[in-house]
């Protein structure tokens, strides 16, 4: 049981995680930067509940208004450039986080412990979970319902002129501006919303693991992060919720019994869900096909 | 209304525009015609503001537009469609000029909610005439991008009204048309400059300029040549050399 709680918690803070991507890939821009908003919010909301001993509501938000701040100030040089040197500085970005927390020490002494941010040896001991008689099940359930309220917003969204505002600069830019879009609020916001998002899960990641250290930050969780939009499609929020499901549970988790091959089948079948799906697990035309069919039951019923 | 005051563009030694001096009259139906690469298109681009100009400026309604991001120019009035064209494929019809409905709603100062949000039933009523008055509305639940030729022309047009322009630019619309499409487009561009929108026509089916426009101007290799009425740019010796070389002139 214990095993299919971790999981959950781990499918559900990586569902954050490719919320956040989801939001800037919506205008075309390819960032991997949210791994750095997401180790952000880590380390904030961390060392508030650790140090400054905060309950973790307020923590989580102010780990989310800082890592929205810091994707807002990245947005504005970033989203100059377009395409591969995005991605590169997008990327620079991210790196550039993990070092800072790679040598960021801010230790306080508490009774016979020392506490906080020990730079390579990571941020140990972030026990509120733990201290105030969380169980790992309410945790799970914590989780879950910020993922659903966070889905429910970014949907809600989506059905916004917002949405369609962000879809329309991720497809033609030129034509966007020529409607009168301005190109650079429109992907800073994206940026802003993506950062907060990501914030907040980090912020959840650094108490359910109770440990943190700079190398979880890296470029590998950059590159899921940016994965589970693209495998998943951008037609909706639940395209994102079905990739992580896929590769965190099927792909990672579901393949252990097959020990070192695990690796090569896991490139293979992501290459193999791309090729069967360009655009993405769930598109348009599986999207409509799934309308139908709800419809089609519905009308029976009332038959 | 609009006015284009010694607009210059070189791309390099290749003078796109050369000192090109325009005024489009409020309400008026003013065409822009010349050769393949006379530098229409670029004069398009230098009025939405794509690019700067190498000299000279733009100005409506005596307010200087020269330095202004081409979204800002949009909140100004201008609004264009383009020549080949730009639509946003994955979004509903309706979606389409929703999206560029927005700097409308800027204009007249919607609230927050009201501008990235549903949008006030007023403006929706709006987005549902304009697709009547372009016999779009039965496909206003379709992607864009899965569109007929011809109703893709037409949303095109349509999007850009939805900015509610005091200046529209249309870049050759009636590319690809048939004559029956033609003739709505030439009754459609009337109606709309009856309702007080100024209309600057840049295209090649010189039919649908001459029977339509109220002025023409002549573009050949950058420099305006003739301007006038239809009939009298017609007559013009210089615009027939233009457009037919030097011996069917003489």
């Amino acid at each position: 049981m214990d095993f299919y709680l971790g999981l959950a918690q781990i499918i559900g803070v990586h569902t954050l995680l490719g919320l956040s991507a989801y939001c800037v890939l919506l205008t075309g821009q390819v960032s991997l930067a949210q791994a750095g908003f997401f180790a952000i919010g880590a380390y904030v909301a961390g060392m508030l509940t650790v140090l400054a001993q905060w309950p973790l509501i307020p923590a989580l938000l102010v780990a989310a208004i800082v890592a929205g701040a810091i994707a807002c100030a990245v947005g504005f040089p970033a989203l100059r450039v377009k395409g591969l040197m995005l991605v590169v500085a997008t990327t620079a970005f991210g790196e550039a986080v993990r070092l800072f927390f790679f040598n960021f020490n801010y230790q306080l002494e508490r009774g016979e412990l020392r506490i906080g941010p020990h730079g390579g040896e990571g941020f140990r001991q972030i026990r509120y979970f733990p201290e105030n008689g969380w169980s790992t099940f309410d945790v799970v359930v914590f989780i879950w319902i910020v993922v659903a309220l966070t889905m429910a917003a970014l949907w809600w969204m989506d059905r916004s002129r917002a949405g369609a505002v962000l879809r329309a600069v991720g497809e033609d830019e030129l034509a966007a501006q020529s409607s009168g879009l301005n190109l650079t609020a429109v992907k800073v916001s994206a940026m802003t919303v993506g950062g907060v998002i990501a914030g907040i899960g980090g912020g959840i990641f650094a108490h359910y693991t109770t440990h943190i250290e700079h190398v979880q930050f890296g470029v590998v969780l950059a590159t899921f992060a940016i994965a589970y939009p693209i495998l998943g499609g951008l037609s909706n929020v639940f395209g994102t919720l079905i990739a992580v499901v896929f590769i965190q549970g099927l792909l990672i988790e579901g393949l252990r019994f097959m020990g070192d091959w695990r690796n090569l089948l896991f490139g293979g079948l992501i290459l193999l869900a791309m090729n069967l799906r360009p655009r993405g697990l769930l598109d348009a035309p599986a999207l409509a096909e799934l309308k139908r069919r709800l419809v089609r039951r519905k009308d029976r019923a009332r038959a | 209304m609009l006015e284009l005051h010694a607009l210059s563009k070189h791309f390099g030694g290749v003078r796109a525009v050369d000192d090109v001096t325009l005024s489009i009259g409020r309400g008026e139906i003013f065409g822009l015609i010349g050769p393949n690469g006379s530098g229409k298109s670029t004069i398009v681009n230098l009025i939405c503001g794509l690019f700067p100009p190498t000299a000279g400026r733009v100005s409506l309604d005596g307010t200087d537009l020269t330095g202004l991001p081409p979204h800002a120019r949009v909140s100004q009035g201008i609004a264009r469609t383009f020549q080949n064209i730009r639509l946003f494929g994955q979004l509903t019809v309706w979606q389409n000029l929703w999206v560029a409905q927005n700097s409308a709603d800027q204009r007249r100062e919607s609230s927050f909610f009201s501008r990235w949000l549903g949008g006030s039933r007023r403006a929706r009523a709006e987005i549902d005439r304009t697709l009547a008055f372009f016999d779009l509305a039965h496909k206003a639940d379709e992607l864009a991008g899965n569109l007929a030729f011809g109703e893709q022309r037409r949303l095109e047009f349509a999007r850009a009204l939805a900015a509610k322009p005091a200046v529209l630019l249309l870049d050759e619309p009636a590319a690809g048309m048939n004559a029956e499409e033609i003739e709505q487009l030439d009754d459609r561009i009337r109606r709309l400059r009856d309702s007080g929108i100024t209309i600057l026509l840049i295209e090649h089916h010189m039919e649908l300029v001459m029977a339509v426009t109220d002025r023409v101007a002549v573009l050949n290799f950058g420099r305006k040549i003739a301007e006038g009425t239809p009939s009298q740019v017609q007559a013009d010796p210089l615009v027939r050399e233009a457009y037919l070389g030097t011996a069917a002139a003489a």
